[in-house]
């Protein structure tokens, strides 16, 4: 008897949500409101259909492996600049597209994500960031601007960007970069996609 | 027609140098180019050397435009883009950014920027070398050989002994022609760092009839001269001995030679009157240690046990050859802090910090070594400001003052940037001279954090790639470390004449 009854509340609930969530979305089309990034680009993994989304700039390791290349891919819409940021990182932190190379190392996941009044994000990520990073100045380099810049590129209200790794500040991912300070977008060692 | 071309130059010249005067005119620079020599007038503002962006652009024939809605200049040459905003002290050179000492400044209608803008704007600009040589007013373009020339008189004898120093080591005859002794250098042009004042039976170095020559004048009393040029660790160096006519000691004894401070004998002068050498300690840091492995090779090398074995090479080299104090920030397999390391250096009050690592890429076929050095982010710039606003004036002992520039401990490395970017240039130039293969961007500013804190000239060094098996094999080599470990030295030794030349007079 009370099993069906909590049935029937988590079905309402659903129900509820999935109403609320087809209000919001006409609600936008109605008002307008475009994604930040405009230009519509075919992604390399085409997302499944029905889900609303939008193209983010992410950072991959160029096929020669000395620069960041920037990459227009499609990422699930989210409404507010916390959520959208975990969508745009989630995306960042899985595989590259071919040819493309990852500077993300394996397993490494967003933990938490949140901004401050000065505009300074703050990208909370798991270990494995860390202690499966190859090392190496170029690498760690390229790792960290990758993680800033989608972040900066993506969200204009983001000025600076400080990385911490399981909630904590922390030195550097691998003895090298600086990330003591939240990190400016750092355009130099980025490439624009051919 | 080149007659027309060399006037209308000079006209050009002469009507941007007069205008100049308006201002405070500082001296001229010499421009230095495969073209022969010009000169190029600059501007004092406020203790800061100017020079007129319209006379850089008639010079190099750049166009430049200016952005009056956005406050920023444009210069492009041969589709590549130079920006300049007026009120940031910096440009951005095809997408990367580069420090100046001060933004530019309107004055009239021409904008003036701070000569430092040459080497750093106008070079990767114009994709050529420029280096600007501050103590003889030099300003050498493009391929061209320009070595520093300077001379010491080593005891003034008799038998008279000086040396002349070429950096870096060029081809050089030796004549003796009458009472001066010649020196004739296989050069475009010399960055003398004389006249001098001669002791003994050399009465004074001069500049040569040539632009190319240099005359060592002897005295009346001079006898027999030899002198044997000689190539050691990049720099050409010219032993002078002069001697007195033989037998005449006993007159040479009966008249108090005419030098300014005539030594009683043929003794080395002492120590104490040598002025204090510009490199008294290098820090080296081998990169990671202990349970910090670092980068670790598919072939079972680890970057901590390579970056000690090149550190120990490197310190034997700079301390036989130089006979300057090396201290490693580890000589064992133990992990040392970041701060550590910076500390052990600050502590030493060393002159010099260079950092050896190994480099990783997730593309195997990434290799090449790189140089790098720290770029600061804004907060940093502020922090430089600050030091140099907030100096503290002591008075001390004697009426005199000092000055005290007072910086955020973390932040020490932000008021030696400028020279460590020149570290940078020079380890760059002589790794490669050294032949060791350099990777794709063999010269990087980025925010690493061993460099933040050191007060001093500093560079970290990767050697090459673990993850390229070539490499991993390469850098196990005995030849291989002793490249670097050449290449290093050799970037030290041109660190050095430049901080010679840096150092007030």
């Amino acid at each position: 008897m009370t099993s069906r009854r909590y049935l029937t509340i988590g079905v309402g609930v659903l129900l509820i949500g999935l109403l609320a969530w087809g209000v919001m979305r006409s609600l936008e089309r109605i008002a307008g409101v475009q994604p930040a990034v405009e230009r519509i680009a075919e992604g390399p993994a085409p997302p499944p259909p029905g889900v609303p989304r939008i193209t983010a700039t992410l950072f991959y390791g160029s096929a020669d492996g000395n620069e960041l290349v920037a990459v227009r891919r499609e990422v699930p819409l989210a409404e507010g600049t916390v959520p959208q940021a975990r969508e745009i990182l989630d995306a960042q932190f899985q595989g590259a597209p071919t040819p493309y190379a990852s500077v993300i190392p394996e397993g490494t996941a967003l933990r938490a994500f949140y901004v401050s009044e000065r505009g300074d994000a703050f990208v909370d990520i798991s270990p494995e960031v860390s202690t499966r990073h190859p090392g190496g100045s170029a690498t760690e380099l390229l790792t960290v601007y990758a993680i800033v810049n989608a972040v900066t590129a993506n969200l204009p209200t983001v000025q600076r960007v400080q990385i911490l790794i399981d909630g904590r500040e922390v030195d550097t991912l691998a003895g090298h970069v600086d990330l003591r300070r939240p990190l400016e977008r750092d355009f130099s060692v980025v490439r624009e996609e051919p | 027609m080149r007659v027309a071309v060399a006037f209308l130059l000079f006209a050009l010249l002469l009507v941007s140098w007069l205008h100049a005067q308006g201002t405070a005119p500082g001296a001229p620079l010499t421009l230095v180019s495969r073209e022969g020599r010009r000169p190029i007038a600059t501007t004092m503002v406020n203790g800061q050397e100017l020079i007129a962006l319209d006379d850089v652009a008639a010079l190099f024939k750049v166009a430049v435009r200016e952005d009056t809605l956005a406050g920023g200049i444009t210069l492009t040459y041969q589709g590549r883009t130079l920006v300049l905003s007026a009120d940031r002290p910096m440009a951005s050179v095809s997408g990367r950014v580069v420090a100046l000492p001060v933004p530019p400044v309107r004055s009239g209608n021409r904008w003036l920027v701070p000569v430092e803008f040459l080497p750093r704007g106008l070079a990767p600009l114009l994709d050529a070398r420029i280096d600007l040589r501050r103590p003889s007013r030099l300003l050498i373009v493009g391929d061209v050989t320009v070595p520093r020339v300077t001379a010491r008189i080593d005891a003034a004898g008799p038998p008279t002994r000086a040396t002349v120093e070429i950096a870096p080591a060029t081809p050089v005859r030796v004549t003796r022609e009458g009472n001066r002794v010649v020196a004739r250098i296989e050069a475009d042009a010399l960055d003398l760092g004389f006249p001098g004042e001669g002791a003994g039976l050399i009465d004074g170095f001069r500049p040569g009839d040539q632009p190319t020559t240099v005359f060592i004048v002897l005295g009346d009393r001079a006898g027999t001269a030899r002198f044997t040029p000689a190539d050691a660790g990049g720099i050409t160096r010219i032993a002078i001995e002069v001697a007195t006519p033989a037998g005449s000691d006993a007159a040479a004894a009966a008249t108090p030679p005419p030098a300014p401070t005539p030594p009683p004998d043929a003794a080395p002068p002492p120590l104490l009157s040598v002025p204090r050498s510009v490199l008294q300690t290098i820090v080296i840091d081998p990169g990671h240690g202990g349970t910090d492995t670092g980068v670790h090779g598919s072939a079972g090398v680890e970057e901590k046990q390579i970056t000690l074995q090149v550190a120990r090479r490197l310190r034997t080299l700079i301390e036989t050859r130089l006979g300057v104090r090396v201290i490693l920030t580890r000589d064992d397999d133990t992990p040392v802090s970041l701060d550590d390391r910076a500390a052990a250096a600050n502590n030493a009050k060393a002159d010099l910090f260079l950092s050896l690592h190994l480099n990783a890429s997730p593309i195997a076929g990434v290799a090449g070594a790189e140089v790098f050095y720290l770029r600061l982010d804004r907060e940093g710039e502020d922090a430089r400001r600050a030091a140099q606003a907030d100096a503290v004036v002591l008075p001390v002992l004697g009426g005199a003052t000092r000055t005290i520039d007072v910086i955020q401990w973390d932040l020490a490395q932000a008021r030696h940037v400028d020279q460590s970017a020149m570290l940078a240039t020079v380890l760059e130039e002589a790794l490669r001279g050294a032949k060791v293969p350099m990777g794709a961007r063999p010269r990087q500013e980025a925010p690493l954090r061993v460099l933040t804190s050191v007060n001093m000239p500093a560079a970290l060094i990767e050697m090459g790639y673990l993850t390229n098996d070539r490499q991993q094999r390469l850098v196990r080599s005995e030849e291989y470390q002793n490249a670097v470990a050449q290449g290093i030295y050799d970037g030290v030794l041109r660190f050095r004449s430049y901080m010679e030349e840096q150092r007030p007079q």
